[in-house]
């Protein structure tokens, strides 16, 4: 039975230690000491960070990436059971201490899980620690009977020497195997001899999902653990000017009220008293200088900034000259709001604060931003704060916040109360207290030949920089946050003159990477304009895009799967109408076709959405059908449903109320098809959102005739009666 | 004092009668199954079964419950045709909803051993699940009724 290990371990930061700072895989490291071992786990062999092989056959692959529901505690390990030909029945899984050993390969310095890099960033790595362990468990076999290492072969948890029909365990070469130097050249298996990769594994994770037994960071700490709820300023950058905590303090189970600079925290023994005394704390805000913000005049703003120039991120060719010489001229702005991330789980954190040491639960995506934060705001060195990863319910971004908000809040609040907290945030501070994708306003505009074709376009994008005023700030150059950008200056059609530039104006809403970043937009905004040029050119949208991707051959591929899946051009049912997409993001490539209908009280019903993907070689299809399906889902509520707004400084949404989500009688049904591919993976977590919005409302647009420029999409604009 | 009797065992607990059910479960009593989503009844993520009908644990108090039989997710056999189904379907992806999607499916197939979609649509759209699992939950839930019904539907 597999098991996945949530218990974190102190002791097993001491074996991290040992492997010291820039290990670099495949050489091994000393095997396990008796006092560096999780209890009751007779561990002999570790060869690497990644694995630990016990005398007792067990398996345990130590995950340095957060599982917040894209499969990374399944994919993996399978990437190191394939190499390692482990037996997949004995595999266990365990969070990974922070440590440099496990620091993300791609982005250095840290570690976190993101950007949809989980599987291609350890395609190698993993691999690589499988098979080096494996080569010498063959080794330690060898030694033992005496024979030629090239005679014997690995298999299921054993190694085998097949002429003399002999086979010893994993586990009882341990011992021996740690003794041994590491291999100096690892091969990894051709292609074609990968057994598991690329076949659907069920997830390990699934059994204590589905029992109630899984631990979240929000299930932390024990019963009896101190609760502590925030009340964060009504407006973002406002501070308490006075409060008066009397009834607060003397409401029953409230312990302790703690002014931070981010709010006031109720400290109680009890979820319910902390929300009482919560709701009885009279504070007086300094509301600063977001009071009178309003979505309505910063839309207005951001409308007049979209027509002036700005930071030019991709200049080919005069746009503007071919725009004022072509045969007609198409022009279009198009607006997203700000959109919360709304994880199922809300934001939260457990703390225990020692004199000399930091421990912290939290599903988080950002382990060491967020134990250097820990480790400032209490005063201890990063070394004595432990991060220990919990399942994440649902991360989308929003745990992995370079200003560590809510780990910050949480260790100041147990440093003043010195007790253990679970800092929760509920749903409506979850929603209000921010860090939101950013709002967006684009205008665009492209000139098409006489034959149709754009020989033109221009693409101007005002929004918030999110890399704006964090340690990534560096990556923005000359004015350009590559984040804002990406999926429009890189747009893939042929088109000859191409000019896109971007304002990046500060507002003092937090923002933040989002599911699919800065594609969540573009996409939108460039597959719906690329529908209207089709439609300009009286041409049919799937064919207007395959004739002006001549040299992309993978959009072309996906963009012709999703189109053969859905039948289209083929008779739908009556009031049914199909809008198609396609966009690469993060390494991968994904087209969907929407069916669609509009009631007349202009409801916009998405019935089906057949999608193709292309992201390379896979690891585990069904895990990426999955994530295409609930990329799908996050998609159609950004398109249906979505907006943050403010008044008076005010976000106005404050639960799934009045920020809805997509439920289960709005689902489409949805296909999924995944192009055989030889080439490096891609990423699977985000690549299926980009496409949604512009899918949907392009077939709205074959529904309606109405062009959707705004989302949501509001029916009063599809409204017939 | 009160108690609660959960899965068949009473607790005696030391708690205001007005407590929200879910927060004294999963704090006094420390089954932390039952999740907390929302606190007004809109994502289902806190359902548990009150005398076998499923019911949102965050809008109940300790009173309301007095006397009554309180089933959680832990409650739930490993055995039952709807957690077999959901293992069988990979369902989860973080999974956080999914003690009360279960807690809601499971109550569902009492009352109606082979549901429709529309049947599925009206039980199930108020738990909701941020990751996207609604068609892995549909399917997971024909797969159990017709392992409950033994392939009759
Ligand atoms: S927490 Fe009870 S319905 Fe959401
Ligand atoms: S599986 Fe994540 S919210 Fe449902």
């Amino acid at each position: 039975m597999n098991t996945v290990m949530v218990i974190n371990r102190r002791r097993f930061l001491k074996t991290a230690a040992l492997f010291g700072g820039g290990l670099i895989l495949g050489v091994a490291l000393p095997g396990g000491k008796a006092d560096s071992q999780p209890a009751g786990e007779k561990t002999s062999f570790v060869p690497n960070a990644f694995l630990r092989i016990g005398s007792d056959d067990s398996v345990t692959i130590i995950i340095n990436k957060s599982e917040m529901g894209q499969g990374v505690y399944t994919s993996l390990p399978m990437l190191v059971a394939e190499e390692l030909e482990a037996d997949w029945s004995t595999i266990r899984i365990e969070p990974a201490p922070v440590h440099p050993a496990y620091n993300h390969a791609e982005w250095g310095g840290m570690q976190g899980t993101g950007g949809s890099t989980s599987v291609k960033s350890e395609w190698t790595r993993l691999r690589t620690a499988g098979a080096a362990a494996r080569i010498m468990l063959i080794r330690a076999a060898a030694d033992t009977w005496k024979v030629k290492p090239e005679s014997c072969r690995a298999e299921q948890g054993h190694v085998l020497h097949p002429p003399t029909r002999r086979r010893i365990s994993y586990g009882a070469l341990a011992e021996k195997a740690a003794k041994l130097s590491p291999p100096t050249t690892i091969p990894l298996k051709p292609d074609n001899q990968l057994k598991l990769l690329g076949t659907s594994v069920k997830r390990l994770d699934t059994p204590a999902k589905v029992n109630g037994s899984a631990v979240f960071g929000i299930d932390a700490g024990g019963k009896d653990i101190l609760i502590a709820l925030v009340a964060h300023p009504p407006v973002f950058g406002g501070k308490v000017k006075s409060l008066s905590a009397d009834t607060a303090r003397n409401t029953q189970g409230v312990k302790d009220v703690v002014v931070l600079d981010s709010g006031v925290a109720v400290v109680a023994d009890s979820f319910w008293a902390a929300e009482r005394g919560r709701d009885a704390l009279e504070i007086v805000w300094d509301e600063g200088p977001m009071a009178a913000f309003e979505t309505a005049t910063q839309r207005k703003e951001y409308a007049a900034l979209a027509q002036t120039p700005g930071a030019v991120a991709r200049h080919e060719g005069d746009a503007e000259k071919a725009l004022k010489q072509a045969a007609r001229s198409i022009h279009a702005e198009y607006e997203v709001p700000y959109l919360a991330h709304a994880t199922m789980e809300p934001l939260n954190c457990v703390v225990e604060l020692r004199d000399d040491r930091c421990d912290i639960w939290v599903g988080t995506q950002f382990q060491t931003a967020d134990r250097d934060a820990a480790a400032r705001v209490s005063g201890l060195k990063p070394e004595q704060v432990s991060v220990h990863t919990m399942f994440l319910g649902c991360g989308f971004g929003r745990r992995a916040n370079p200003a560590s908000d809510f780990v910050v809040e949480a260790v100041k609040i147990a440093k003043a109360v010195k007790k253990p907290i679970r800092m929760i945030w509920t749903r409506e501070d979850d929603t209000k207290a921010g860090y939101y994708r950013p709002m967006w306003y684009d205008r665009i505009s492209a000139g098409i030949d006489t034959s149709g074709k754009p020989v033109a376009w221009r693409h101007t994008i005002v929004g918030q920089s999110i890399m704006e005023g964090t340690p990534f700030a560096a990556s923005i150059r000359n004015g350009v946050d590559e984040t804002s950008v990406e999926g429009a200056h890189d747009i893939p059609y042929a088109i000859p003159h191409v000019h896109v530039d971007l304002h990046s104006p500060k507002t003092g809403v937090p923002v933040l990477w989002w599911r699919s970043v800065g594609h969540s937009h573009t996409a939108f905004v460039v597959e719906s304009f690329l529908d209207e040029l089709a439609h300009a050119a009286g041409q049919d949208p799937y064919a207007y895009r395959l004739a002006l991707l001549k040299s992309h051959p993978r959009h072309r591929a996906v963009l012709k799967r999703a189109a053969e899946q859905a039948g289209w051009g083929r008779p739908l049912p009556k009031n049914h109408f199909h809008g198609i997409a396609v966009h690469a993001s993060f390494g991968s490539y994904v087209a969907q076709v929407a069916e669609v209908s509009v009631k007349p009280d202009g409801t916009v019903r998405v019935h089906k959405v057949f999608c193709a993907v292309d992201c390379g070689k896979t690891v585990n299809p069904d895990t990426i059908a999955a994530q295409m399906e609930g990329a799908i889902v996050f998609g159609l509520s950004a398109t249906l449903h979505g907006a943050i707004t403010f008044k008076q400084g005010r976000v106005e949404q404050s639960n799934f109320h009045d920020y809805p989500v997509l439920r289960m009688a709005e689902m489409p049904e949805v296909t999924v098809s995944i192009i055989k591919s030889t080439e490096a993976p891609g990423g699977i977590g985000e690549p299926g959102v980009p496409p949604v919005a512009p899918a949907v409302c392009n077939a709205v647009f074959a529904a309606t005739g109405k062009r959707i420029r705004r989302l949501p999409i509001r029916t009063e604009e599809l409204k017939r009666t | 004092m009160a108690s609660l009797h959960v899965n068949g065992i009473v607790y005696p607990v030391d708690v205001p009668d007005d407590a929200p059910l879910l927060w004294v479960i999963r704090e006094k009593l420390g089954l932390t199954g039952t999740k907390y989503g929302c606190g007004i009844a809109q994502c289902g993520s806190c359902t548990v079964h009150i005398d076998g009908k499923p019911e949102r644990s965050c809008q109940i108090t300790v009173r309301e419950v007095q006397g009554k039989r309180i089933t959680t997710i832990e409650g739930i056999p490993d055995t039952h045709p709807v957690k077999k189904a959901w293992i069988e379907d990979d369902v989860p992806q973080c999974g956080y909803c999914h003690p009360g999607q279960i807690m809601s499916a499971v109550a569902l197939l009492k009352e109606k051993p082979s549901p429709t979609d529309a049947d599925i649509d009206a039980a199930m759209s108020g738990n909701l699940c941020r990751c996207g699992t609604y068609q892995r939950i549909r399917r997971a839930i024909h797969r159990a009724a017709q392992a409950k019904t033994g392939g009759k539907r």
